[in-house]
């Protein structure tokens, strides 16, 4: 009899949750910072509200994989959500890519990292934090550029591996790492740089960081939902990406 | 014998919310001092202010002449520096060591110096015979009864080699049947030891056959010091060890009467019949006369069922605490002894200092 | 079938290290300060405590984070660092055991403090009459008497240690053979997908941990204290 009480209550807490004018949203933490200012927008425009959750990818998958509430997954990269999609854990058809993220080489002091990036050939540094290329997009495109310098043997010992984009942040910051690759998303805000200085990587050097959205298999049919992809192929939205540095 | 030159000094005062020591104490540097006290009475705090347990600030003891603390000065020499035995209420063994190990902790940190002339293991056998624990030497701790532990307790204290020994209530935590175990061992100590042993305790019995100077405490002062007849015989000051005052005295078992199970044991001022304990004639012993076992008599009455009547002056007279009672002071031989008697009987008497009397003793208690 | 791979052989041995070296530092620490605060009566035995307990409730990540922050170049730490000539120690072998020490601290200052507290009085005075001075007591009464909170403290220590994780994430940088241990090389599978390895290693540290606290539970029952 409790058991069964426990089990519905249980039942209206997570239906509760999923209600038609609220949307589960778990992003990749290096969209964390334009899509709090997406969501404002977005709640003022749709009615609808946002629950964020960020992270990385990975451990996003892996929680979609074992049954987490999540409606709509802002991926870091394009697998992620291609698999999901095959695994029919999200929504056929809702998949399109709404931001390419771009890579910064970059320094919390000032004069560190020329505008070329030529530093790297210099090699006068003791720590470059990168995010671990195995779970983080930018990790390994921050691999793919150093390969293309023919850099990443010379390079390779000095690496400090955050777990992911937001803690390799985190290490250049505290200077504990003179430099590093993050997203450009992390160190601009409204088209500029925050703070130190910064080499914008050519995206000839890369393969695009295609950043894929999704609809989960959960999300489907919440009006919420549907609602969050449109707006964030709106004009408006669009703006707000590309002030933090990321492209289309 | 205890030679009453007063060797050790000390002199604390120690304040406590609710407390308070304040002693100056000139003991002997020889025999057995006791600390007599109820609890409370400062007893144990004054023993471990005297071992540098417990700092009374303030305060002076010198012990044969070595000052050991002098807060005038800023001297206050650490427990460990000073050359003392100390056996606590409980036994408090090493419990990770053997009674080997526990007897030689102490008398391995003994200076070469300070070392007595016969060697480390003579003198560790001397203790161990002293205390008869030879077949406990190879045991934990944990294996020996309470009182078994308490003589490898002060075992221990002596193997140290030290130049006083001081005893806080160490029978105290004991059941009766080995207190009565241990007691001839303390009394073998009190005829052995050539150092000043200060005992702590709130035991009359312990005190009566061990004491040779009684210091009594009450409330953190010494209402009296003194050689224990002396002190016990106040009239001022009746010291009460235990339900009565009494006194003790000190002789030896010089005569046995075989066919009435008595022994006579001479002291200074005559003789007294005891019943016969199995001891030897020479044998030291003390008897306790309680003042209540006392009668006085002007002349001797051959008739009585008194065994022990002794001739005796009157010294002095005083008020008992019941206003039907006083307290006598005789004068027997040198030695003295009180009497209880009722104030009708001493003025039907006519009892006066300097009067000749029999005092007629009921009781007689050999206690060592 | 998995082999354990040389990356993992590595992660392991890293890992010992570091709870070896972190185990020894702690003892060495750890064991004035819980004599400390076994026997003051200061005002500052409470802060004191407090501050040593502090990483038994603090999510691992506050620790990591302050650790990063105070011993980068910025940092008071790492401003004495640098000023000795070691330079910074994140992402290196000693900031992590840096970080390990801080972390583990209370693992191994509570059982010596409780240990020592159990002692009481007495056997110290004991030890004072029988002319021992402090230091001697110290290594011939009070540390045998502690033996079993020793070796509790060891035990913990060493193994809160090895399955720390948290700090080390924060402030290692995932090194291979140099801050990459355990732990980290098993959340690094995980989220790699590679559950396979994962489970190799981590099945490993279910019975190292569960081994060690079989052994302090077996030898070293509470309450048995004579």
């Amino acid at each position: 009899m409790h058991q069964r009480k426990f089990i519905f209550s249980l039942l209206i807490f997570f239906t509760g949750l999923a209600s038609a004018d609220e949307v589960q949203v778990a992003v990749a933490a290096n969209f964390a910072a334009p899509m709090q200012v997406i969501a404002a927008a977005f709640e003022q425009d749709t009615g609808h509200k946002a629950q964020l959750a960020f992270g990385s990818s990975g451990k996003f998958y892996a929680q979609i994989k074992n049954g987490a509430p999540f409606q709509v997954l802002l991926s870091a990269d394009d697998k992620i959500p291609t698999q999901l999609e095959r695994e029919g854990l999200a929504v056929p058809g809702t998949h399109f890519t709404y931001a390419i993220g771009q890579l910064a080489l970059w320094s919390a002091q000032k004069n560190v990292v020329d505008g070329k990036g030529e530093i790297l050939q210099a090699g006068h540094f003791t720590h470059l934090a990168i995010a671990n290329p195995k779970l983080a997009p930018y990790g390994a495109a921050a691999i793919e550029v150093l390969k293309n310098l023919g850099l990443l043997s010379a390079l390779q010992t000095k690496f400090v591996q955050g777990e992911n984009i937001a803690q390799t942040h985190q290490f250049i910051a505290s200077g504990n790492a003179e430099l590093g690759f993050v997203a450009l998303s992390q160190v601009m805000k409204d088209g500029k740089l925050r703070g130190g200085s910064a080499w914008v990587v050519p995206g000839n050097l890369h393969a695009p960081i295609r950043q894929d959205a999704v609809i989960l298999t959960s999300g489907k049919g919440n009006p919420a939902a549907a609602a969050l992809m449109n707006f964030l192929k709106s004009a408006k939205a669009k703006g707000i990406i590309r002030a933090y540095g990321y492209d289309f | 014998m205890p030679q009453n030159i007063e060797i050790i000094h000390a002199r604390f005062r120690v304040a406590h919310p609710g407390f308070t020591l304040d002693v100056d104490l000139q003991l002997p540097g020889r025999g057995v001092s006791a600390l007599f006290g109820a609890s409370g009475s400062g007893k144990t705090t004054c023993l471990r202010a005297i071992a540098g347990l417990e700092h009374a600030p303030g305060g002076y003891l010198s012990v044969n002449g070595e000052v050991w603390q002098d807060d005038s000065r800023g001297l206050f020499v650490p427990t460990h520096q000073r050359p003392l035995g100390y056996v606590f209420q409980e036994a408090s063994l090493f419990p990770h060591l053997t009674i080997r190990r526990n007897l030689e902790y102490g008398m391995r940190r003994v200076p070469k110096s300070a070392r007595p002339e016969n060697s480390k293991i003579a003198s560790l056998q001397h203790v161990v015979e002293l205390l008869g624990i030879a077949p406990l030497l190879e045991r934990m701790p944990h294996k020996l009864s309470g009182g078994e532990k308490q003589r490898v307790a002060i075992a221990r204290a002596l193997a140290a080699s030290p130049r006083i020994l001081l005893m806080d209530e160490p029978l105290a935590a004991l059941d009766l049947k080995r207190k009565n175990e241990i007691l001839p061992y303390l009394e073998r100590l009190h005829d052995e030891l050539e150092i000043p042993l200060i005992y702590v305790s709130h035991a009359p019995d312990e005190v009566a056959r061990l004491a040779d100077h009684l210091v009594v405490l009450e409330q953190g002062r010494a209402l009296a010091s003194g050689a224990l007849g002396e002190t016990l015989a106040r009239l001022d000051l009746p010291i009460r060890l235990g339900e009565d005052a009494g006194v003790v005295l000190e002789g030896e078992i010089a005569e046995l009467d075989a066919e009435w199970h008595l022994a006579r044991v001479a002291f200074t001022g005559g003789n007294l019949w005891v019943r016969d304990n199995k001891l030897p004639i020479g044998q030291h012993v003390r008897v306790r006369i309680l003042a209540r076992d006392i009668s006085i008599a002007l002349g001797t009455h051959l008739d009585s069922s008194i065994l022990n009547v002794l001739p005796a002056t009157v010294e002095q007279l005083a008020d008992d605490t019941h206003p039907a009672l006083s307290l006598v002071r005789l004068n027997a031989g040198g030695v003295a002894l009180i009497a209880r008697i009722t104030r009708r009987s001493a003025a039907k008497l006519g009892l006066h200092p300097g009067q000749k009397v029999w005092a007629q003793i009921k009781a007689v208690a050999l206690v060592g | 079938m998995v082999t354990i791979s040389d990356p993992a052989l590595s992660a392991i041995w890293l890992t010992l290290r570091l709870a070896t070296v972190t185990t020894l530092l702690l003892f060495i620490i750890g064991t004035p300060i819980a004599w400390w605060l076994a026997r003051t009566r200061s005002w500052l035995k409470a802060p004191v405590g407090a501050l040593v307990a502090l990483p038994l409730v603090l999510p691992p990540t506050v620790i990591g984070f302050y650790l990063l922050v105070a011993m980068g170049p910025q940092g008071p730490i790492g401003q004495f660092t640098q000023a000795l000539g070691l330079g910074v120690l994140p992402f290196t072998f000693w900031g992590l055991v840096v970080g390990s020490v801080l972390y583990s601290m209370p693992f191994v200052v509570q059982p010596l403090q409780n240990a020592f507290d159990a002692i009481g009085e007495r056997p110290l005075e004991v030890a004072a009459t029988l002319r021992a001075g402090p230091w001697d007591t110290f290594f011939t009464v009070v540390l045998p008497l502690a033996r079993p909170g020793l070796i509790t403290a060891g035990i913990l220590g060493f193994a809160h240690t090895v399955g720390e994780f948290g700090v080390v994430l924060m402030i290692g940088g995932n090194i291979p053979g140099k801050t990459r241990v355990v732990s980290v090389q098993i959340y690094d599978h995980v989220e790699a997908l590679e559950y396979a390895q994962a489970h190799w290693l981590a099945a490993g540290m279910l019975v190292f941990s569960f081994v060690v606290l079989l052994l302090l539970y077996v030898f070293n029952p509470n309450g048995r204290r004579k």
